[in-house]
This record gives structure tokens, C-alpha cells and sequence, in this order.
């Protein structure tokens, strides 16, 4: 044989064959199993619906702790869970219903939590603060704001839906 | 790329010599379905271990959604069945591979028996390969009890009563099976979870180990 024939040995042709139909084989044996473990990542989450938590006439200036139950579908697990919002009215009548979970490392915050400081929100894990505003303080360990709920009123009555962040509110 | 990363390994830790040993022998005329046909027969072990790599694999991706609790494994079973993309497919894989498993093992061991290859001196292996069979029993009847419904629950519940016959220690052989001596419920879901997932697994690493390094310094049996 010349040279020129020589261009692919029978080694490198059945190494190139073994690769390929073992490769193939590999690949469709974990294929499926990948997609499987990797669901839970491409599942598009449940947007929360709103729940009536109070009526908008009890709420006064003062922010209020608010809790209220959603049914929660956690795969093969459904429960109910509680949610809470700390919501008061602004100084033009509007209202703020913030998330109690804190922005540094997600402790429950509390309106008052601290004598210090009575009218700021306190996060008692590394005492994180926030103003009323749901503000972060600065030089605390809160890197941003408290969440706002989405809000609706129907027939005087408020309504929570879920929580957007302050960057996109 | 890959060249380059294996030089760099190998030129300080020699790792060639150790799969060289592993992977690069002659495989013998005989034992080639390229030159006899027939020699496909030879196949029946390395297709059991193949569908046993399949088991152990699918099997640990099942463990990422499976609970072995009675209140939660058949609604659990029937949520990455349902629910989760490609579960039928992995659930699937491991259903039907345990029982193809089982059917290359008999291949395999009927082919050994018909070419009279347990004869000295592969009389220890030969022992190994039984032990290796009654541990694949064990994993196929400890998983079956696992997706908690009603087939698996009786068949449980027929494979406890069978192991109560035995003479003496039958009773106590039942309630350490199922944790319980008169109900088939929390406790058994949970041991045979166990010894599914981890007891039989870890010997079936154990005696396969065995099985290959015995191949490996016997030699494959020559031919007939
Ligand atoms: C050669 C080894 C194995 C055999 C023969 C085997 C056999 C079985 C069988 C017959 C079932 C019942 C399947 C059904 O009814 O659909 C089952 C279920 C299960 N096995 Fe295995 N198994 C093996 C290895 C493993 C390993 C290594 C793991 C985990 C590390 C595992 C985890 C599971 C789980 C979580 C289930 C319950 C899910 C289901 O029922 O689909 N298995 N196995
Ligand atoms: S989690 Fe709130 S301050 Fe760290």
C-alpha cells in the first residue's frame, strides 16, 4: 500500500468507531437522566396569586403586620403557608405592603424590632436596619431594599400578589 | 487539548502503565464474535455489567425525587413519572433493566456452565458469580416494594410470609426484613429502602471488584 492510502490506520478507524458508537451509546443512556435531575431548574415557577389580607380602612400610618395563608403545591407535597407583609399608608394615602425577608441573608425583619430604634425595620440575625421607606440603613449588612408586594384594592379590601424587587418597581 | 492534559498527568503521576493494565490485552480468537459468530455468547458478562452500570446510574437519579415514606412514595413515584421531563424514560430505564439484568446474568451463567469454564481453576469465581446472582435477587425484591402500591405491597407482603417458613429463625428473619412483627408499613418501606440503595449495592461493588480482578489474572477460559 502507498503512503497516500495510509491516511487513516485500521487502529485509528476502529478507535474513531469504538469512540463514536460508545460516545453515542453514553450519551443516550444520560441524556434522559440529565434532563430528569435538571427539571426542577426549567420548571417555570407558579406566579402567586392575590389574596384578600386585610381591610384598606384598618390600615393606618404605622407599619402593621399582616399574616395570610396560600396553598402551596411542592411537588408531590401541598400544604398551606403563611405569608406575611409589613403594610402601612404613605404620607399621601398610598399603600406600602413590604416583604419581612431581608435583603442580606433572608432573617424575618420586624417593624420596631429593636428599642434603638423604634421607627426603623429590624433584622435581628446581624442587625440588619431599614427605614420605614423599606430603605436599606447604610453601613448595615442589607446590600438593597425591602421587596414590595404587588398590591390590588377590590371593594375596600387589599389584595397581595407576589414580590418584586426594588430595582425593578 | 486533551492530549496536552493527559501528558501533563502522566509525566508526573505514569498514569499509563495503570489503564494499559486495565484495558490493553489481546482479546483471544476464540472468544471474538468476529471470528466465530458463535463467540457472542462471550458477550453475556460484559452485557450484565453494562445493564448494571444502567441501574446504578438511573437508580441514583431516581433517589433525587424518590422518598421511601408511606405517605409520600407512591404520590413521589408518581410525580417524576408524571410531572418531571423524561421521568417515564429514567423510571422506565430502571424498571425494565432489572429485568433484563437478571436475564443477561442467566445468559452469562448459563453460557459458563455449558463450556464447563467454572472448572478448576475457576472454582472461586464461579462462587462469586452465585453470590453476585442472589444479590441481584435482592435488589430486584427490596425495589420492588418501593414505589409503595398495591402490586409491591403484596408482593412484599408474599415474600415475608415466604421467609417465615424457614425452619427456626423464619419469625425473626420476617421482622428484621419488616421492622415489625405483624405490620408491613413505615418501617419496612424504610429498611428495604436501605438495604436497596445501600447495603446490596455495596456488596454488588464488592463482589463485582472480585469478579473482575479474578478474570483478570485467570485468564478468559480457553477454548472448547
Ligand atoms: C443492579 C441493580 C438494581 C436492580 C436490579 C434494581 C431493581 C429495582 C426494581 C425492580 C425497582 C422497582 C421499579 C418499579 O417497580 O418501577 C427498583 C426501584 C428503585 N430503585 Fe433500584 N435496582 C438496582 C439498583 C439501584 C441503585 C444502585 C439505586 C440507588 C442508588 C436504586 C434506587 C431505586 C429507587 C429510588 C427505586 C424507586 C423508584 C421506582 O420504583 O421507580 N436502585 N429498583
Ligand atoms: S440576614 Fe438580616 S442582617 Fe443578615
Amino acid at each position: 500500500m502507498s503512503e497516500k492510502r495510509q491516511q487513516v490506520s485500521r487502529r485509528q478507524f476502529l478507535n474513531y468507531t469504538l469512540t463514536g458508537v460508545g460516545g453515542f451509546m453514553a450519551a443516550g443512556m444520560l441524556a434522559p437522566m440529565v434532563r430528569f435531575a435538571i427539571d426542577p431548574a426549567l420548571q417555570a415557577s407558579s406566579t402567586g396569586e392575590f389574596k384578600a389580607v386585610e381591610d384598606v380602612e384598618n390600615i393606618t400610618e404605622e407599619p402593621t403586620r399582616v399574616d395570610w395563608e396560600i396553598d402551596q403545591v411542592d411537588a408531590w407535597y401541598e400544604s398551606t403557608v403563611t405569608k406575611t407583609a409589613w403594610v402601612y399608608k404613605d404620607e399621601n394615602g398610598d399603600i406600602v405592603a413590604l416583604s419581612p425577608i431581608c435583603k442580606h441573608l433572608g432573617c424575618m425583619v420586624t417593624w420596631a424590632g429593636n428599642d434603638d430604634y423604634p421607627d426603623q425595620f429590624y433584622c435581628p440575625c446581624h442587625d440588619g436596619r431599614y427605614y420605614k421607606s423599606g430603605e436599606n440603613v447604610p453601613n448595615t449588612p442589607p446590600p438593597e431594599g425591602l421587596d414590595y408586594y404587588e398590591y390590588k384594592i377590590e371593594d375596600g379590601t387589599l389584595l397581595l400578589g407576589p414580590t418584586k424587587p426594588r430595582g425593578e418597581a | 487539548m486533551l492530549q496536552k492534559l493527559y501528558d501533563w498527568v502522566d509525566e508526573r503521576v505514569d498514569i499509563t502503565p495503570l489503564w494499559r493494565d486495565i484495558a490493553d490485552h489481546e482479546v483471544p480468537e476464540h472468544v471474538n464474535p468476529a471470528h466465530h459468530f458463535s463467540a457472542f455468547v462471550y458477550c453475556f458478562g460484559g452485557l450484565t455489567f453494562f445493564v448494571t452500570v444502567i441501574q446504578i446510574l438511573s437508580g441514583m437519579f431516581l433517589t433525587m425525587y424518590y422518598v421511601p415514606d408511606i405517605e409520600n412514595a407512591w404520590r413521589s413515584v408518581y410525580y417524576l413519572q408524571t410531572e418531571v421531563a423524561h421521568g417515564q424514560i429514567v423510571r422506565g430505564m430502571h424498571h425494565w433493566g432489572a429485568s433484563v439484568v437478571i436475564v443477561m446474568l442467566f445468559l452469562h451463567t448459563l453460557r459458563v456452565f455449558f463450556q464447563g469454564a467454572y472448572k478448576k481453576p475457576r472454582e472461586l469465581n464461579w462462587m462469586v458469580g452465585v453470590l453476585l446472582f442472589f444479590i441481584m435477587l435482592g435488589l430486584g425484591l427490596t425495589g420492588y416494594l418501593l414505589p409503595w402500591d398495591n402490586k409491591a405491597y403484596f408482593a412484599t407482603q408474599v415474600t415475608l410470609e415466604i421467609a417465615e417458613k424457614v425452619p427456626f429463625i423464619g419469625e425473626a428473619t420476617k421482622t428484621l426484613l419488616a421492622g415489625d412483627p405483624n405490620i408491613v408499613g413505615a418501617q419496612t418501606l424504610t429498611r428495604f429502602f436501605a438495604i436497596h440503595v445501600f447495603f446490596l449495592p455495596a456488596a454488588l461493588f464488592a463482589l463485582m471488584a472480585v469478579h473482575f480482578i479474578l478474570i483478570r489474572k485467570q485468564g478468559i477460559s480457553g477454548p472448547l
